[in-house]
């Protein structure tokens, strides 16, 4: 059975001009084990459909699936302190940026003992214990010291360290993780890349990677999702998507890469893509 | 081939004041780097935040003195700490910095960004400099109608060319661009690295291009310099310094970069099948 299961996903925004949609029936499956990444520009809908999925939209967003269900359970329909029970516990997400996505009023090791807290009833001592093993997993240089530091005495790789250290406090089953090293040196995506994958072997988790870098795809997924403009254009398994891409826009999207240049300019997505909505409006 | 650039030996320290319970030290943000530019051509800078890259970036701009070494630029040598920055070398050499969003003054229209240089620099009338600005937004890709426009009206692409146009309004001949599509998506990325390149045909411009990414990189480049904790541990053109990295930090760095070919992604699932 999958973990997560999504089908049609519509996500509105209401707006002073009227509604904007910003995912336009998505669907997707994620199963155990498995490393799905999501892969499309700003503006494709990536990250707000899996906010959708956390159910971390505001107000004004109008959320609609015929399905959104995690281990067969359907989010949508569940009230909602049953939801925060799931959330941040069996999924839980990394943030696009570390530094801005921690609390600065707060040391680090009182952010992360909050969840053991909420979500595992754990006692001040059992709590400190967890969190020093935490942080000591995902390789953060002495950790019994470190929890009493505030987020801007630590560089931008370790909070991203601290705040992956968050997400998989409480063992979940599955991690979402958005643009997990967009704003990280190569060196340091590395590290943290690799960490992730071996969180996600050792742990059997579900892991979803958002990201607009095509070279990460290649480095981590086994499935990918292509979006663009709240639609999906593709899924296929990693080594079909490079080899074998079928729709346009994914082609475009590999022939833009700097890595693939062979003439002396960089073709560029909308050379190469046209947008067949618009196609179609100006016929 | 005229060399327009030329560092010899720059170091840079900065002073960390102390206090009560904490002594006064000194960082060596850039340990005696030299390097020379010829005219037309692109040099990069690759490295780790941290390890200088931008500092150096900003001493080339003369905006941070150097606290010793020599710049030379065109052959003259100028050393702002003396104070003999002239209108005429500020003109030279200008920036484009990392973030497009911090740029640009949300409070300025594009018309007052792109003409401001001028105004500051040059006794230029005011209708020659809204020409000029109106002439660089086309070129650039942008139009007419953009020049009473805020930046929040913009993508990223689109304030990054705002941010180039601004940088040649006062016709330089050396551009500073300090990770200029890092905070870029991928299909916008492609389209600024090829204004870049129309630009540097066009005018003739030399590039200093500060970056992390090396796809972009061994794209752009005629020359590397691999920085790393403030010293150049390689140097070279590019062909030379992607075929055989000496030092052991650059071949980490390659090591580190994400390969999207499909043999890499093949021996990838091979490894995770046998695990």
């Amino acid at each position: 059975m999958a973990l997560l299961e999504i089908e049609n996903l519509v996500v509105e925004f209401q707006t002073a001009s009227g509604p904007f949609r910003a995912v336009n029936g998505v669907s997707m499956k994620v199963h155990e084990r498995e490393v799905l990444a999501i892969v499309g520009e700003s503006g494709s809908g990536k990250s707000v459909s899996m906010l959708a999925a956390m159910g971390l939209l505001p107000w004004t967003a109008n959320v609609t699936a015929d399905k959104l269900t995690f281990n067969g359970r359907d989010l949508l329909a569940m009230p909602a302190n049953e939801r925060r029970k799931i959330i941040g516990k069996d999924i839980a997400m990394i943030f696009q940026e570390p530094v801005a996505s921690l609390n600065p009023c707060f040391t680090v090791g009182f952010q992360i003992e909050e969840v053991l807290r909420v979500h595992m009833g754990l006692d001040k001592s059992a709590r400190r214990k967890r969190a020093i093993e935490l942080f000591q997993s995902v390789g953060i240089a002495d950790p019994a010291e470190r929890l009493g530091s505030y987020p801007h005495q630590m560089s931008g790789g370790q909070c991203q360290r601290v705040m992956i250290a968050i997400a998989i406090a409480c063992n979940p089953k599955l991690l979402i993780a958005d643009e997990p090293t967009t704003a990280l040196d190569v060196t340091i995506q590395k590290q943290i890349l690799d960490l992730l994958m071996k969180l996600q072997a050792d742990h059997g988790m579900g892991l979803i990677m958002i990201t607009h870098n095509m070279g990460v795809v290649a480095e981590t997924a086994d499935r990918v999702v292509v979006q663009y403009k709240g639609r999906k254009m593709e899924e296929a398994d990693v080594l079909t998507l490079f080899e074998n891409p079928k729709s346009n826009y994914t082609r475009a999207l590999l022939a833009a890469l700097p890595d693939n240049a062979t003439g002396d300019r960089l073709p560029t997505i909308s050379e190469l893509f046209v947008d067949d909505q618009v196609e179609g409006a100006a016929r | 081939m005229s060399v327009i650039l030329e560092a010899r030996n720059i170091v840079r320290d900065y002073h960390v004041p102390g206090s009560f319970l904490k002594k006064a030290k000194t960082v060596h943000a850039v340990k005696g780097v030299s390097f020379q530019v010829e005219k037309g051509k692109t040099l990069a800078i690759v490295g780790e935040s941290g390890c200088g890259k931008s500092t150096l970036g900003r001493i080339l701009t003369l905006i941070d003195p150097a606290t010793s070494g020599d710049l030379l630029l065109e052959g003259n040598k100028v050393d702002i700490a003396k104070g003999d920055l002239t209108p005429e070398m500020r003109r030279k050499v200008q920036i484009v910095f990392q973030n497009p969003y911090g740029s640009l003054n949300p409070r300025q229209k594009i018309g007052d960004i792109l003409t401001e240089p001028l105004v500051i620099n040059t006794n230029t009338p005011a209708d020659e400099r809204r020409d000029r600005a109106m002439a660089l937004l086309k070129k650039v890709g942008l139009e007419e109608k953009h020049y009473n426009r805020y930046p929040h009206m913009f993508s990223g692409g689109q304030r990054q060319r705002i941010a180039i146009a601004r940088a040649l309004m006062l016709n330089p001949k050396l551009l500073v661009l300090d990770e200029p599509v890092s905070a870029l998506d991928l299909s916008v990325q492609a389209q600024v690295l090829n204004l870049l390149a129309d630009l540097q045909d066009e005018f003739q411009l030399t590039y200093v291009f500060i970056s992390h990414d090396l796809s972009v990189v061994r794209y752009i480049a005629d020359e590397v310099m691999v920085m790393y904790f403030g010293e150049a541990v390689e140097y070279g053109s590019r062909d030379e310094v992607f075929a055989d990295p000496k030092h052991s930090y650059t071949k980490t760095l390659f090591a580190a970069t994400p390969r999207a070919d499909v043999e890499s992604i093949r021996a990838r699932l091979a490894k995770k099948k046998a695990a």
